[in-house]
């Protein structure tokens, strides 16, 4: 077994997990954890949908900035994807996706305040990011056949919309809903930061110890994207896409002074904005490094390799459930149930429960990320698993598990895992808001004493990772021979 | 241009010459089918030549080029995206226009599937799918036909017709056959291609089919 790469690789991610939790802060430090959970469920199960109008409003606001983001997103990112093969535009959309949609609305709510566009920002920035190098990577693939047989002289326009698109349409547009789906729940955390999204609604309900009301918010999220089938329809989408701005709200207006000032003194290091020139800069930037970065580089990435391998094992664990070589029809409906939960659920809303109800520590991320991810690549291996045909003399049971079904998934098992390795490093830092000592700890601490300076260079130390742990990502797809499509 | 005189034609695929280097003269009024053994380096020739005409030709390739997404019409006009301007083209593409509709349309019935105009390329069966890719061809009308083996997925009948139909439609050709009793019937001139070079080359008329047996 051993001799396998793909094994090998695995044990040493395992190794360096283990290791990683010996240096992880890993506890319940809540008094009455079990209690607390059991209130939460309770909530969820008598949900109270009429506590208050807010409710039915921040759903609205929350698909609406999810259509304007995502529109503005998809367009921009479309035009980038035509251009992506020039060096500076890939660095570009490398750039703008490593940083995730909540550090992009931290970042726009220091000058624009609480306006509608520094929430359409905060999606559109990154997603197109995505987008570009998705679509470009979907507009690649297409047959080039057709265009080599078009008459000399034909359009480039033309011939990119007659033997291009319609090629990818398909692709193109599994992709868009499937970004649309997640567009949905990052416009509900942005709540988090103070956006009126379901986000805001969730943490005063929490805050407050209303269960039931944050247990309706849940259950309408889950209903909301389960739906989305049947309530996103082709001949709906102009409609949606010219009405959602009208429904953005009206937010504070945006301070204009505020705009410059950000960007003329916030953000200048403040060695740089007190004369202090170059020579205040470098112990300055050491201080920075020694106090915050490292060690909220060192926190990110402990909790990532925790929560990536933890993610495998519950991937591993969870397939099962929604393959047809196991069990009945029970069964799979409540674990297809378990997963769309599971992966429906933004991770940084588990996170948040879990939080609440556990006390601080990166347990609650851990597990956040896990259920989430693993929701998602379970749910992928479980549909994979069903187009396997096995002989009809298969083992049952445990051996069909381990002798022919996790030998035949396991390759793409690990290349989902390694896409998603940068997706779990980007929510990784992002969860410090919460209070987990991430990089995105340092960068909320330096916001709320009003060092944007800090604050920029710690984000882009962020970016930095993200970008790295992706080239290592797809070094090691490469390496072992690891194909996945972009829908992950 | 209707004939072409093509000198020095060479191939290599991973450093291992698979045709030339070789000459061929066509002139205008040549019907000419490349016959040999499969792997004799035919459909290379033909993409070859498709080349060294700067795309001034009606080709047929052996993988039809098709564009599966979409429908049978935009296949066949995709022949003549260089006539008109990006907006027209644009437009056909949503909703087209009706006289060009009425002329894939005429296209469509010589071809015996005129029934098929709407339906998506992807869901016709491999034959309809090689008169798709001929239709087009014919449609382009370009002064010179390249085609690699284009009826190989047809009928008996159909074949016929789809042969005649090529040979009505077009004065001058190249056509890759490995049918020797379709090539004899429906070209003037045959040339036979043996480990990349040109084994044959004569008028139909002076030859009987046991010379190019000669070939396999």
């Amino acid at each position: 077994m051993l001799s396998y790469p793909t094994v090998r690789t695995s044990l040493i991610f395992l190794a360096i997990a283990l290791v990683g939790l010996l240096f992880a802060d890993i506890a319940i430090t809540a008094n009455n954890p079990w209690r607390d959970l059991g209130n939460f469920f309770l909530g969820v199960l008598t949900p109270n949908f009429f506590s208050s109008e807010g409710l039915l409003t921040a759903l609205l606001r929350t698909v609406a900035f999810a259509f304007v983001g995502v529109t503005v997103g998809g367009v921009c990112g479309f035009f980038l994807a035509l251009v992506y093969r020039f060096l500076p535009v890939r660095v570009f959309c490398a750039f703008i996706r490593a940083i995730h949609e909540l550090f992009w609305a931290l970042i726009f709510l220091q000058f624009f305040g609480f306006h509608p566009l520094t929430g359409v920002l905060a999606i559109a920035i990154p997603y197109s990011g995505i987008f570009a190098k998705v679509y470009s990577e979907i507009l690649e693939e297409a047959d080039p056949e057709p265009g080599r047989l078009l008459p000399p002289g034909t359009g480039t326009i033309a011939a990119f919309l007659y033997t291009r698109i319609p090629d990818c349409w398909v692709q193109l547009r599994t992709y868009t809903a499937y970004r649309l789906e997640c567009g949905l729940r990052s416009s509900a955390i942005l709540g988090f930061v103070g956006l009126p999204t379901l986000g805001f609604y969730l943490e005063t309900s929490f805050s407050q110890g209303m269960y039931s009301d944050a247990g309706a918010m849940l259950i309408l999220f889950y209903v909301l994207i389960a739906t989305i089938p049947l309530w996103v329809r082709p001949k709906l989408l102009p409609v949606y896409i010219v009405g959602a701005p009208f429904f953005l709200g009206d937010g504070l207006p945006i301070v204009w002074g505020n705009v410059e000032r950000f960007f003329t003194e916030d953000i200048v290091p403040s060695p740089l904005r007190d004369g202090e020139g170059l020579a205040g800069l470098l112990p300055w930037l050491n201080e920075l490094m020694i106090e915050q970065a490292l060690p909220g580089i060192w926190n990110t990435v402990v909790l990532t390799q925790i929560a990536l391998v933890a993610t495998g094992i519950l991937t591993l664990l969870a397939f099962p459930l929604i393959s047809n070589h196991f069990g009945g029809p029970i069964r799979r409906t409540s674990g297809h149930i378990f997963l769309v939960i599971a992966r429906s659920t933004p991770e940084y809303i588990l996170a948040y429960i879990l939080l609440q109800l556990w006390g601080p520590s990166m347990l609650p991320a851990v597990v956040a990320l896990a259920l989430h991810n693993g929701g998602i690549i379970g749910h992928l291996i479980g549909r994979q698993t069903n187009t396997i045909r096995l002989r009809s003399d298969a083992p049952k049971g445990f051996n069909r598990y381990s002798w022919e079904l996790v030998p035949r998934i396991y390759r793409s098992f690990l290349a989902f895992l390694f896409y998603r390795w940068e997706i779990i490093m980007r929510e990784t830092a992002i969860l410090g808001i919460l209070g987990i000592y991430t990089l995105g700890f340092y960068v909320d601490s330096a916001i709320q004493s009003i060092r944007f300076d800090q604050a920029m260079v710690l984000i882009l130390i962020t970016a930095m990772l993200n970008i790295g742990v992706d080239i290592l990502g797809r070094y090691i797809r490469r390496k072992l021979a690891l194909q996945t499509m972009p829908t992950c | 241009m209707a004939g072409f005189d093509l000198s020095g034609l060479t191939a290599s695929f991973g450093g291992e010459r698979v045709i030339g280097p070789l000459t061929l003269k066509v002139k205008e009024g040549d019907q000419v089918a490349l016959v040999g053994k499969s792997g004799a380096g035919k459909s290379t020739l033909i993409r070859l030549i498709h080349q060294r005409v700067d795309g001034q030709s009606s080709l047929v390739p052996q993988e039809l080029g098709l564009v599966n997404a979409l429908p049978v019409f935009h296949n066949v006009f995709m022949g003549q995206l260089d006539k008109h301007a990006t907006w027209y083209n644009t437009v056909t593409l949503v909703r087209p226009f009706k006289q060009d509709r009425k002329q894939v349309l005429e296209l469509l019935d010589a071809l015996r599937m005129s029934e098929k105009l709407w339906i998506p390329t992807a869901s016709l069966s491999g034959g309809q799918r090689q008169r798709v890719a001929i239709a087009r061809a014919l449609y382009r009308n370009a002064p010179v036909l390249l085609a690699d083996e284009p009826i190989s997925a047809l009928d008996g009948p159909m074949a016929h017709h789809v042969m005649q139909l090529l040979r009505d439609r077009f004065k001058t050709s190249v056509i890759a056959l490995h049918d020797v009793e379709m090539a004899m019937k429906y070209c003037n001139r045959i040339v036979g291609i043996q480990n990349g070079q040109v084994a044959l080359d004569e008028p139909t008329d002076q030859l009987a089919a046991a010379d190019i047996m000669s070939l396999y």
